[in-house]
């Protein structure tokens, strides 16, 4: 994979070539270097403060008292009397808890099946020999290119029909087949070396030993990434939660703040806390898991 | 990329095992048996979910379905295709998500590779920038679009106040306005999703040779230069992805709109989906939304296929 993290790889040249290229002209690259780093470093600094603005006006927002936020921008940030009422009321509402227990399930069981399925048939097509095979590929690659947001409507009346809707099945079942999933753990399987199979061959493992016991041990980074950008698409998901789940109990967390938005008319500190809560676990989990999640963006993108 | 290349399959010729003995050579070939059993867990959510969804929304297109029966309905024809393709919302909404598309695309591709190159060239600090541009991609919609929708309130909104410091009298609020609510969505979407296109474009510039940087420097070649001329064409063929990409992710866009305006003000910013889900979930017109799902399936998917043939002919390039 892709080390996007580990970008100090691709080091300035400057320094290689004061090395290789002897007086002449490495100092004057040296200090063209030198302030072309200082501009670069400026701009990106400027953009930086640009794209967190947003995000910290929200976050003081939420630390302010409601009637001092509805008087408007200016009043908000001269405040210097934080409070966490808004959090407060939040939680003693008591809807919020709903809507993170049901984002909390139905992201963690749509990863686990997906992680699961998506392997076990990447595995399949990457050490399995079996009549179909080129089909099976062929169906994989038409299925990334379906746009699973399109299917909406039928997707409703499936769930209708099997009488799924407003349940975590509905948000669970039609997100497992991530078909960019096997696409992704084949190319990770397809670069383990035959070797490493030998010996449990040998050993007179089966097909399900070798799977289990030595691909899957063998692709912990992939899984990982895989796990967390199924377990982030599901939770922020709105378009699928939104039309099948219509029980304010169920609510994930996006529908449960899309009524947020309209009900709580002027309370902005309240709604902005909501924008908060609603971001903190997937915050948390980028923080702790930065590199997987760039990796698999990046893999992702790039592959599918 | 690698949907071209023959895929890697290993074929060691063995002999016929011994019958009750098959564990000691488990991957040989013409045993088709298991294989089918490690594809069939993902294949019934890929058939009941994927492929199933897709033959009937084709299939009610051509109904007359609605919500409450679980059966088609009458027999429709053409009728609902020729309704949707002459209906003034269809084709507004459309030209709403090529406008969206059309606002969004230019900012995400320039200012992403801005922010990547420049990124890539200092030496300290690389985690904050990449946890400024890449962090808003990885929170939920809900929570942009109440950030935003916040940010753009009228008269006492963060954007009007930055307005009145620069001596424009804030309006009405951007989002109110049928004429620039699109745009407000496009800052949103483009704040939101910038640092997607961000670390593809990162990603690139780890490919890129250091020797290429080297031997231009040597050459006595500015950086500005060697952007230019090498960092620019050799990073052409993400720029040409993150185009389709965006292109793919606009014509799906739904989230911001339903959030932020939810189509309005009047239909002013109503996109495809938007349509959709409005006239089947509202109108219960499952037949008409049918027609419309696959018109625009059809040109989702016509995208989707250029990036597959593109990346087909990069990948030969590259061999």
């Amino acid at each position: 994979m892709t080390t996007v993290t580990d970008s100090t790889d691709v080091r300035r040249p400057q320094r290689v070539v004061t090395g290789a290229a002897p007086a002449a002209n490495g100092a004057r690259i040296g200090t063209s270097g030198r302030g072309f780093q200082i501009v670069s470093a400026i701009v990106l600094i400027v953009f930086a403060i640009i794209w967190l603005i947003p995000s910290l006006f929200a976050l003081k927002t939420s630390l302010t008292d409601n009637g001092v936020a509805a008087l408007g921008a200016g009043s908000i940030l001269k405040d210097w009397n934080p409070t966490l009422h808004s959090y407060a009321s939040f939680f003693h509402a008591g809807d919020i808890w709903n809507w993170y227990i049901a984002s909390a399930i139905t992201s963690v069981i749509t990863a686990v099946l997906t992680v699961f399925f998506a392997s076990m048939a990447a595995f399949a097509l990457s050490r399995l020999r079996f009549r179909g095979r080129n089909f099976t590929l062929l169906l994989i690659v038409l299925g990334i290119m379906i746009p699973t947001q399109v299917l909406i409507v039928p997707i409703f009346q499936e769930l209708n029909a099997m009488n799924l809707l407003n349940t975590y099945w509905s948000v669970i079942f039609p997100q497992v087949p991530a078909v960019i999933a096997v696409f992704i753990f084949k190319q990770f399987f397809d670069g383990i070396p035959a070797d490493l199979e030998e010996a449990a061959r040998i050993d007179g493992a089966g097909r399900w030993r070798v799977y289990w016991s030595v691909i899957l041990p063998l692709s912990r980074p992939v899984l990982a990434a895989v796990t967390i950008l199924t377990f982030v698409g599901v939770w922020n998901n709105l378009l699928l939660p939104l039309f099948v789940l219509t029980n304010p109990d169920l609510m994930t967390i996006p529908v449960g703040l899309a009524t947020v938005q309209s009900s709580y008319g002027q309370r902005y500190a309240d709604i902005q806390a909501g924008a908060i809560l609603a971001a903190l676990p997937l915050i948390i989990l980028y923080l702790v898991f930065q590199r997987q999640i760039v990796e698999g963006v990046t893999g992702s993108g790039l592959k599918g | 990329m690698t949907t071209a290349a023959p895929p890697i399959v290993r074929e060691r010729p063995r002999p016929a095992p011994a019958p009750g003995g098959p564990s000691r050579s488990p991957l040989r070939r013409g045993d088709p048996g298991p294989a089918w059993l490690f594809l069939a867990p993902f294949g019934i959510f890929y058939l009941a979910f994927l492929i199933g969804p897709t033959i009937f929304m084709i299939v009610a297109s051509f109904f007359n379905t609605s919500l409450v029966h679980t059966d088609l309905g009458s027999f429709a024809g053409f009728k609902n295709y020729a309704e949707m393709l002459t209906r003034a919302d269809f084709w507004s909404a459309m030209w709403h998500t090529l406008q969206f598309t059309i606002y969004t695309t230019p900012p995400l591709v320039i200012l992403a590779f801005i922010f990547a190159v420049l990124t890539n060239r200092v030496r300290r600090g690389q985690w904050f920038f990449r946890l400024a541009f890449f962090m808003p991609y990885v929170l939920p919609s809900a929570t942009i679009s109440l950030i935003w929708v916040f940010v753009f309130t009228p008269a006492t909104g963060l954007w009007a106040l930055v307005e009145s410091w620069f001596g424009i009298t804030p309006g009405n609020g951007v989002l109110a306005n049928p004429n620039t609510a699109m745009i407000g969505i496009a800052i949103a979407t483009v704040w939101w999703t910038l640092g997607f296109n961000f670390v593809l474009y990162l990603a690139g510039l780890q490919e890129i040779p250091r020797e290429l940087y080297e031997a231009a420097a040597v050459d006595g070649a500015s950086n500005w230069a060697q952007i230019r001329y090498i960092t620019l064409p050799l990073l052409s063929r993400t720029t040409t992805l993150v185009i389709l990409l965006q292109i793919i992710a606009s014509l799906k866009i739904f989230d911001q709109v339903y959030l932020m305006t939810g189509g309005g003000p009047g239909i002013s910013t109503q996109v495809a989906l938007g349509l959709i889900t409005g006239t089947a979930f509202t109108d219960d017109r499952v037949g008409a939304a049918s027609a419309a799902s696959v018109l625009l399936f059809i040109v989702i998917v016509a995208v989707a296929v250029v990036r597959q043939l593109f990346d087909r002919s990069a990948a030969r390039k590259e061999a």
